[in-house]
Parts: C-alpha cells; structure tokens; sequence
C-alpha cells in the first residue's frame, strides 16, 4: 500500500489558509433577501393572535410569514434514513410554541437591519401553558406537549410511545440468562445513578443556508449541512413540493459534531424564495444556535452492576431517562445507542439488560452529538466499572482486561461479532503511557497540590449497520484524470482526502489525478450523509468499490485496443501493461474519446453492512487537583485508539486530541443551563464554556490497529469513538484524589469541594 | 463617506452608524474575516489594524475611518508558510477559525520572542477552535515560530 497510511494535507487546506470564501455565506449572492425569525419568550403556549401588518409595511420588507401561510403537513427535521425513526411533530411555523426560542413568525427583507425592525413590530398575543421543565416528571405531567396527531414511522421498532403522557419512546432489550436471577447470585453488586447534562456541539460556522431558483426555477439550497440527501427530502415533504424540483449544495463546512445532522435553517430562505422568487439567506446568530437549534440529549442513568468477588462482570442492566426538549429529533436513536455502545464492553457476562424512556420537555430540543448516546452511556456505565473495582479492591485496568470483548467472540448484549478488536492493546499501551504502574494514583505535590489518574475504555460503531448505503461513483477522464462523485459530506475533518486516497490507492494513481465533486444532490450519488462514524468506513468501501468497477472496465478496454485476453494485464502507477506494451490512463482516455469504438468509462460502487464494526478506545487522565479551589486541571490525557487501519495518521490523531479535549468540556465544564421559567441561561460563549488553549496542556495519541475484513483496507471509524473516555476517566481521577465520587456531570469545583 | 486601507488597498465607502469592521470588511469582499459569536470571544474576526491584532466585531468601522487594514487576503507570503504547518499537521480541520487564528499569530510572532507553550496559549487564548482540540494547532505554530 502506497497511498493508505500516508500523510496527506486535507485536499481544502490550501483554500481554508489563505482565506477563501468556500463556506455557505462567502457564496450567498448580494441581493438575497435577509431572513430573521420571531422567536417565542415562553416555553409553552397557544399563539392566539398574530398581527404583522405593521411589519409587512416596514420599509425593505419583502415578507412576513405565520404559521396560517406555511402548510400543514407535519415533518421531521432529524437527518436519518427511510424510513424517517423521528416522529413527524413539527411544522414549519406552529400555532403553538413549545421551548423558549421556538420560531414564531418569518421575516425577510433587503437589510438586516429592516428585517430586526420588521420583527419588532409583530404582535402576538400568547396563551401560556404549564410548562413541562423537570424531565424526571414529564411522563404522566398534565401538560402536554404534542396534543396533536404524531405520526411514527417505525411504531414496532420503537416498542412503544405515548405523546399524550409525554413519552417520545420507551423499549427495552434482555440478554443471556434471567437478569434478577443472575444479579442476586453474584457477591458484589452496585446500583448507581448518574446525571448527564445537555451540551451544545458549539461548532465555530453557526447555522446558515442560502436559497435561490436556478434557470429551471428549481430551488437550489446551499447549506451548511452534514445531510444534504435527507433535507431535500425533508423540503419536499415540509414544503408539500417535488423532490424533483429540489437541488442541495454542500460547500465547505465550519464544523458540524452532529448539530448538523438537523436541518435547522434550511426551510426559512427555502420557503421565502419559493413564495417570492428571490434569492434569500438565513445566518443563524451564536445566540440562536445555541437557544433555537440542538444540543446533546440530557439523561439520567441507572446502572446495576453484578460481579463475582474475582472479578468477572456477571451483569449489567441500564436504564436511560433521555430529555428530549420540543421535538422528538434522534431521540429514540440516541437512546438506544447509550445500550448498544457501552454493554459489548463487557463479555463474561450471564445476563444484560437495556432500557429507555424517553420524554418530551418544553425545553430546546436534543439532536445529535459526536458520540450520540454512546458517550452518555460510556460516562454511567465506565463510572460504575471503576466504582466496582474500588469495592473489589482491584486495578480497574486488570477489571477491564479479565472482562473486555475479544477479537472473534460474539457478543452477549445486542448479539454482535467482534471481526477486529486491539482493544487489550489499547489499555496496555495507554497504561504504559501514563505510567499507570509507575506512580501512585494519587500523589500529593509539595505546593499541596494532588495529581492523580483515572482511566476508561469505550466503543462506537461504523454507519449504522442494515441502514446506510453509500454510492460512489468515478469516470476516467478523457485528458486522463479520474473525477471521483461522492456524498460523504466532509464538514471539516478531512472525510474528502480519506475517500481520495482510498480512490488513489485502488486505482493505482497519483492521488493529484483525481478530483473530487461532493455533496451534491443533482450531480453526486446517494449517501445519507457525515454522521454515525459513516466516512471512512461505509463511503469508503463505496469508493474502493466503484474504483474496482472502474478498474476492471480499464483493462477491458485495453484488452480490446490490444485484442488480448484481459487476465494478462496489469495496471501499476497509473500504467497499464501487457508484456513490454504500456498505455496510461492519458492514452487510453484519447482512444475512448474517438470514433465508434470509444465511450467514457465510468465505475459505480456501493456499499451498505450488516454490521457496524465497533472502533474502540482506552483513555487514560492525569489530572492536577486543587484542594483550595476544587478546581481541576487534566495535565496529561493518554488516548489510544483502534480504528482499523489508519488511512490518514495525522487527520485520525487530530480527531482523537479532538475527542478527547471536546471530552474534557463535558466532563468539567460545559452544561446547557435553564432559569426557572425555561429560559436558556448560556446562549453565549461567555456563559457557555468550552475549552480554549490554556486549559489544554499535554494530549497524547497512539493507535493501535486491527484489520477490519469488512472495511476498506482494514479500516474502521474514528469520528466520534473518541469523545466518550475523557469523563468517566476523570471522574475516576477526581475520586483518586479527593476520595469523593461524582455522579453528576459537569464536575464543577463546587461540587468536587462540597458534595453536589 | 469612510477611507479604509485594506491590503494596500485605498477604500472609500458609506457605512452605517452602527456598523462594525468585520461586515464592512466582508461587505467590500474580504470574505476570509468570519464571525463566530455576538460577544468578542470567539476570536474569528481578527484583523490587523495599524499593525495590531483586533477584534473587526468590536470595532465601529467609522472608527477605522483612515486607518490600515490587514486581513489574510493580505499576508500571502506568511499565511503560506504558517498555513502549510497547519495543513501538515491536519489543523486547520474545517478552517473558520483558521483565518483569525493565523492573523492573530502572525501578530504574535511579530510581539513576542521565543514563547514558552503558556506564553502562546495565553496570547492565542481569545481564537476559539472546536475541531483540532489545540494541540496540533501548537505543533504547527512551534515549527512556524522557528522559521
């Protein structure tokens, strides 16, 4: 292998150093109508009356929309695959509001400054309801938050759900033997509860989409997107149009972690150009992303945990309360994977046992975050682990290695076969790292500072197994180059480059002769977009495999031009060969360009599993405590990764260091905060705090890489696999040093000092 | 009626009373300059102004009336060699921060000799970044340091 493995700048990074306007807004044309929304002030209420005339007569202002002018077929804006697990419980304008933020009315105008002016000449007359704040008494509240009709597509899959008691989803899954029967037989059992907070994915490109009608008076939408192919399916069901009159554009990206996989924006300028025929624009500012678009679900977890006195992990039963806020986006999907990422863990087990609720809130709604699920589930479940081995008296390093998963076996909970797993090497060699066996878990400083260390292992997945399919499709060239189609929908990771060199490397080319065309629904094929820890993996086995379909139909042709048989040739570098004759891609792309014999040759490959290959991951922290302060500091943070193959070394250690520190924001810090009457108090980065540079000192990456037989080259996913560690491993540190343990996530100083 | 020198650039332009740098600038078509918040703490905005990094969010462009503007539209030769580093090292990831990020440590470079990593995190403090999680944004700005 020649290409895969190899060190290569991102194929965007010389247009992202010297600044030039690739991203939504750097496009939008001068003329497009500016678009603001009228947000609601209560967290739930009946919008009785609505009266814009004072601000339809504003100056600049070309249209003022409520929920009488918007159709009335409920969607959902969760970007996921047919058929659609989200409910369809939202419209495009309501006549009730249910979170602080909630759109109310549409503006657009020429300026922004006439369509602020416009907004605030909107009266609205409100009937306020009780709302529902608490997620831990929204089932059952008297208040209701869907009294409407909700439609489920997937009613069984989901198990159960009752809008008219608050519940969005409730299900359940048991494995091995009788779980109670097992629990009472082991001699250490622990039941604990955890809290874990919402948190917004804060992506430094807020929200943004711009609309116009192109010369078929199609709408065109460029947006800041990780789903192009779900949001014009979600247009045209949202906007009671065509699919076929849709078109969506994915420029590049300002970071996305999920928040994107949720069409926030595109329906407003969507629906102001289709009523006006003007182009029009939306950019959302900090404060809406952070207060009208999506966070991490919120949940409590209950964890039991049954052990033999040696230590083997005899069962595991979880339960999730997920707060779901307005609207039911990803919520019965986040949900399950708190379960299914964190259970096949641990595989000695007699008995397993997963089950969740899931509620409405009248509070901003949950959606996607790097790691979904998985990294709510990894904190309770990793956290109860260590606890476990404090009370057995054991290394929770030796705890892990006597009960992890091995490569080969098939798993007790959600009944999945381990094809690749390194992931004893993964906490053998972040123990070695860390010096895990060197120095004492806690040890107090001279300056009366206390270090100590924490560790934890998790999982993820690649794609979502039996659901996404990727295509990709790629042409030789007639002057010689390859142009590869895909829709992976890079928002800045480097998913782009990945897919060019796994392209490179089939095709045998110099990765400079291939171009790359991405995210576009009329001229790229179908992908469900950047989520799941999709990329690599599923769109890449994509792009290996219409690459293979293009090499054969490569030597086909030059079996013909040589009439010989196409088994005794062979291509290398870009050449092609039969005995001493040789043709390259130029000189076979001149032939086919010419006379009857000729013809464009084009390669299409697709791929879509059964199984979603786990990456997985063992986390290491060294934290610096304060006992005057409380406060915590992590000094040293060891993350050793199995992806499969490293396709990319440096684009895969960047999202582990990435993980990882986004991972300390949730353990320490960052927390999506209500007042009392619903409203969001951290709508800014003054009162929302995610890590800046001199909270960061020493991050440390290794991999090491198992051969996943189903991946491309080896390879499995990396994405979000790496933000799940940072918090139960230090939360495990923290007790190291203070003897106290937390449950509840942030671990601010106050609660470290004095309890929460 | 303002005069701004943007690139070398002589610039005459209406601006609102209330009009900040970072719209003007994106406006006349500096469109690497980014806004990221509403609060002057993401740090996605930086400019040179007279030299010195600033915050374009933060200042009303009728306060700029006449003076020197630098944007990374403007540091071609520096923004290359910085920008490779960054490549090299994959951080510059999505890149919207990479343009405030790049302006305010090419003002650093300028300010500070020999840095300590403190010194540099603490200068470079107000650039926010999601994606990189910092550290391979240090690496790349060591090895920028050194050239």
């Amino acid at each position: 292998m020649k290409i895969v493995g190899r060190n290569f700048k991102k194929i965007d990074s010389s247009a992202i150093t010297s600044g030039k306007p690739i991203y939504t807004d750097d496009l939008a044309s001068a003329d497009a109508l500016i678009v603001k929304i009228l947000r609601s002030p209560h967290p739930h209420a009946i919008i009785e009356d609505i009266d814009v005339s004072r601000a339809e007569t504003q100056p600049g202002v070309a249209i003022v929309l409520t929920h009488k002018d918007v159709p009335k077929t409920r969607f959902t804006l969760a970007g996921q695959s047919y058929p659609e697990p989200s409910p369809y419980d939202q419209l495009i304008l309501d006549s009730k509001v249910r979170f602080v933020g909630d759109a109310v009315a549409i503006v657009a105008a020429e300026t922004e400054t006439q369509a602020e002016n416009a907004l605030k000449r909107i009266k609205v007359k409100y009937k306020k309801l009780e709302p529902v704040l608490d997620f831990e008494n929204a089932i059952d509240h008297p208040s209701i938050i869907h009294d409407e009709e909700v439609h489920f597509n997937l009613p069984q899959a989901v198990g159960g759900q009752d809008p008219s008691r608050n519940i969005m989803a409730s299900y359940g899954f048991t494995f091995g033997q009788d779980f109670e029967d097992v629990y009472q037989d082991c001699d250490v059992t622990l039941e604990r509860v955890y809290y874990v907070q919402a948190a917004a994915q804060s992506m430094m490109e807020t929200f943004r989409s711009y609309t116009y009608l192109d010369s078929q008076d199609r709408l065109c939408v460029v947006t800041s997107t990780q789903v192009p192919f779900h949001i014009k399916r979600q247009l045209a069901r949202a906007l009671e149009i065509s699919p076929a009159k849709i078109r969506v554009i994915k420029p590049r990206i300002g970071g996305g972690f999920g928040a994107k996989q949720t069409s926030e924006t595109e329906i407003y300028p969507a629906i102001v150009t289709l009523k006006t025929g003007r182009p029009a624009k939306i950019v959302y500012t900090r404060k809406e992303t952070f207060s009208s678009s999506n966070s991490r679900h919120a949940m409590r977890l209950t964890v039991k945990l049954g052990a033999d006195n040696d230590g083997r992990i005899r069962a595991i039963d979880l339960h999730a309360l997920s707060d779901q806020g307005g609207y039911g986006h990803h919520g019965f999907t986040t949900v399950k994977l708190v379960g299914e990422k964190s259970l096949p863990l641990y595989n000695k087990l007699d008995a397993a046992k997963f089950s969740a609720d899931v509620v409405y809130t009248n509070k901003l709604k949950a959606g996607a975050y790097r790691g979904y699920g998985a990294t709510q589930g990894a904190f309770a479940l990793e956290s109860a682990v260590n606890e476990l081995a404090d009370i057995l008296e054991m290394d929770p390093v030796q705890l892990r290695l006597m009960n992890i998963v091995q490569e080969g076996e098939h798993t007790l909970a959600f009944d999945k076969d381990i094809k690749s797993s390194k992931l004893d090497k993964c906490i053998e060699t972040g123990r070695d790292l860390i010096g895990w066996n060197d120095k004492p878990r806690r040890l107090e400083l001279d300056n009366g500072k206390i270090r100590a260390t924490g560790m934890a292992i998790t999982m993820q997945g690649s794609g979502i197994a039996n659901i996404d399919n990727a295509t990709a499709i790629v042409k030789l060239n007639e002057t010689g180059d390859v142009s590869l189609f895909i829709s992976a929908s890079d928002n800045g990771m480097g998913t782009d480059t990945v897919l060019m060199q796994l392209a490179a490397e089939t095709l045998k080319v110099n990765p400079e002769e291939i171009n790359l065309i991405a995210a576009d629904t009329d001229l790229t094929p179908y992908d469900p977009g950047s989520y799941a820890s999709s990329g690599a993996y599923v769109t890449g086995m994509a792009v290996v495999n219409a690459c293979n379909d293009l090499k054969q139909r490569i030597i086909s042709a030059a079996a013909k031009h040589w009439k010989v048989d196409p088994s005794e040739i062979d291509i290398d570098d870009g050449v092609i060969h039969y005995n001493d004759s040789h043709l390259d891609y130029i000189d076979l792309g001149r032939i086919l360009s010419v006379g009857p014999a000729g013809g464009t040759l084009v390669g299409t490959g697709s791929f879509g599993h059964p199984a979603s290959p786990p990456p997985y991951m063992a986390g290491f922290a060294e934290i610096e405590y304060d006992p005057e302060t409380g406060v915590v500091k992590v000094v040293d943070y060891v993350g050793v990764v199995d992806c499969g193959t490293v396709i990319n070394p440096p684009l895969a250690k960047v999202q582990v260091e990435s993980g990882i520190v986004q991972g300390i924001g949730y353990a320490l810090y960052e927390d999506v905060r209500y007042g009392d009457t619903g409203q969001l108090f951290t709508n800014n980065f003054m009162q929302y705090k995610i890590p800046t540079r001199p909270d960061i000192s020493k991050v440390r990456v290794a991999f090491e890489e198992s051969y996943e037989p189903s991946g491309p080259y080896g390879a499995k996913s990396i994405g979000e696999v790496v933000i799940n560690t940072s918090a139960p491993a230090i939360q495990s540190a923290i007790h190291a040093a203070t003897g106290r343990y937390l449950y509840r996530l942030p671990m601010k100083p106050e609660m470290i000092l004095f309890g929460e | 009626m303002i005069t701004l020198t943007i690139n070398g650039k002589v610039h005459q332009t209406e601006v609102e009373l209330n009009e900040v740098l970072l719209d003007t600038l994106r406006r006349l078509g500096y469109k690497s300059v980014k806004r990221g918040c509403e609060t002057a703490n993401c740090g996605l905005c930086t400019v040179l102004v007279e030299d010195k990094p600033v915050l374009s969010c933060s200042l009303l462009s009728l306060r700029a009336d006449g003076k020197s503007i630098v944007t990374l539209e403007g540091v071609r030769d520096e923004a290359k060699i910085l920008g490779e580093f960054l490549a090299q090292e994959g951080g510059e990831q999505c890149g919207y921060c990479t343009p405030g990020l790049m302006m305010n440590t090419i003002a650093m470079k300028r300010e500070l000799v020999d840095p300590t990593d403190e010194e540099i995190a603490h200068y470079l403090m107000g650039n926010l970044c999601r994606c990189s999680g910092y550290v391979s944004q240090l690496r790349a700005i060591r090895k920028y340091l050194e050239v």
